[in-house]
């Protein structure tokens, strides 16, 4: 248990850091993905052929892909394409690019791609008769989309959002291979100095279950809040 | 176009590890999910909460974790390293199949479980009242019904796993995924080598999507 001693003696400090850093991550991604989501789903659901093909081209792409094979993308394309706008604007020196960012961006889009279909199927579940209810009412389309679409297809999609969640929050530990001092590269770190993998990856185990079993619980609340007129 | 040219054969032949690894755990991890979809509906409490604990950590935890307690972590016992099961924990090769077995069985068990739980109780009274023995029950009705609605999820499953074996790759073992990332380490150039890997990924994902449909169909009785 002394491994896990606060201070400079053991590794509870650092690991409930990185825990704080995996869950920093997850939540930005989350969030990236949600923005990407939006956009997407607005390519899906349009009348536009074009941007239909490039919303289906975006979800088939990032969920048939590894997910490593994108944070690979990124972290190795990312600092390029940084150091070529740069190149344009005059400037010649190598920039390396935030882990974090670099991170949160690649889980990010690829939590995206699932979000988009969530966000899809729910919006699509929705009855039809509330469109033709609210144009007969003369709303607004701004007023219907903010009004009525999103908040019954937040309920909707809120079991679908627990999901990808969990998926979000596990790929976090693969952005170890960039670096970043999360729960994994933080274990990896402390099993090498010990010697003791054994230990330190069951706890990461340990703190990763502790991680989907608090937010299962947050869900399962939140589900219970939105579904109290039904 | 160069390097995607230069680099096609070479991922190419990096993606035969990537299909064995896939289709072995998947291979063993229906046996590993059918085991525990069954030790789900025993009687005893004991063993159905074995079942339900093997499904809850290993869908509750990343893969990655998973696999490194496996790879790193069991080589640190001294018993391990004096079985006999040490000839193949020491491999990664085994380790990671191993790994993804254990992972894909518990996601396995859960889409058995629920399959078996949604067949029409009036089928199985109808079953009965025929004169139907347990076994023939469990052969000619339970069995084609639970295949048939669990098709669409186990589909989703053989995806995941395609991916997942990426991980192959942190464990040394030059996958699809690994010849990539050494590609990429040595030339700089990203782009490329993620458009030809992701193409061949893509395939397979594509290939997997196909076969499902085509089972679906097959196993449409309506």
């Amino acid at each position: 248990m002394s491994l896990l001693a606060y201070g400079d003696t053991g590794w509870g400090d650092e690991l409930f850091f990185a825990t704080l850093m995996t869950i920093a991550v997850a939540l930005t991604a989350l969030a990236i993905g949600f923005l990407f989501a939006a956009i997407f789903v607005s390519f899906k659901l349009s009348d536009n052929k074009l941007l239909n093909l490039i919303g289906s081209f975006y979800t088939t792409v990032f969920r048939g892909v590894p997910e490593l094979l994108v944070i690979y993308l990124l972290f190795f394309g990312g600092s390029g394409a940084v150091m070529y706008v740069a190149k344009i604007f005059g400037y010649n020196g190598y920039i390396e690019v935030n882990a974090f960012l670099t991170g949160a961006i690649s889980i990010g889009i690829i939590s995206g791609a699932y979000s988009t279909e969530v966000f899809r199927g729910a919006i699509q579940s929705i009855h039809a008769g509330q469109f033709e209810a609210s144009k007969v009412l003369g709303l607004k389309k701004k007023i219907y989309y903010y009004k009525i679409i999103i908040p019954q297809m937040l309920r909707l999609a809120l079991p679908n959002i627990s999901n990808v969640w969990q998926i979000t929050l596990k790929d976090t530990s693969l952005i170890s291979v960039t670096g970043l001092v999360e729960i994994m590269r933080q274990s990896y770190i402390a099993a090498g100095y010990t010697r003791d993998p054994l230990f330190f990856y069951s706890f990461a185990a340990v703190l990763y279950l502790f991680l989907t079993f608090l937010s299962m619980k947050f869900f399962n609340k939140l589900e219970k809040n939105y579904s109290k007129g039904y | 176009m160069d390097l995607m040219l230069e680099s096609f054969p070479k991922l190419l032949n990096a993606t035969k590890l990537t299909i064995q690894l896939t289709l072995l755990s998947l291979f063993f991890g229906i046996f590993v999910g059918a085991f525990f979809a069954l030790l789900r509906t025993s009687k005893y409490k004991i063993f159905y909460y074995i079942a339900y604990y093997y499904s809850y950590i290993f869908r509750g935890t990343p893969l990655l974790v998973q696999i490194f307690i496996i790879y790193f972590g069991l080589a640190q016992l001294e018993w391990v390293r004096d079985s006999f099961l040490w000839i193949f924990l020491k491999e990664p090769y085994s380790c990671a199949i191993l790994a993804f077995t254990l992972n894909t069985g518990a996601y396995t068990s859960e889409i058995f479980r629920s399959a078996f739980e949604t067949i029409n109780k009036g089928i199985l009274e109808a079953a009965k009242s025929l004169g139907l023995s347990k076994i023939n029950t469990f052969f000619k009705i339970k069995l084609p019904i639970a295949i048939k609605q669990s098709l669409p999820a186990y589909g989703n499953e053989m995806i995941l796993m395609l991916k997942g074996t990426s991980l192959a790759s942190t464990v040394t073992l030059l996958d699809l995924t690994g010849v990539a990332k050494h590609i990429i380490s040595t030339t700089f150039r990203p782009v490329e080598v993620f458009i030809v890997a992701g193409s061949i990924y893509l395939l397979m994902t594509f290939i997997i999507h196909n076969l499902i449909k085509f089972l679906e169909k097959k196993y449409n009785y309506q």
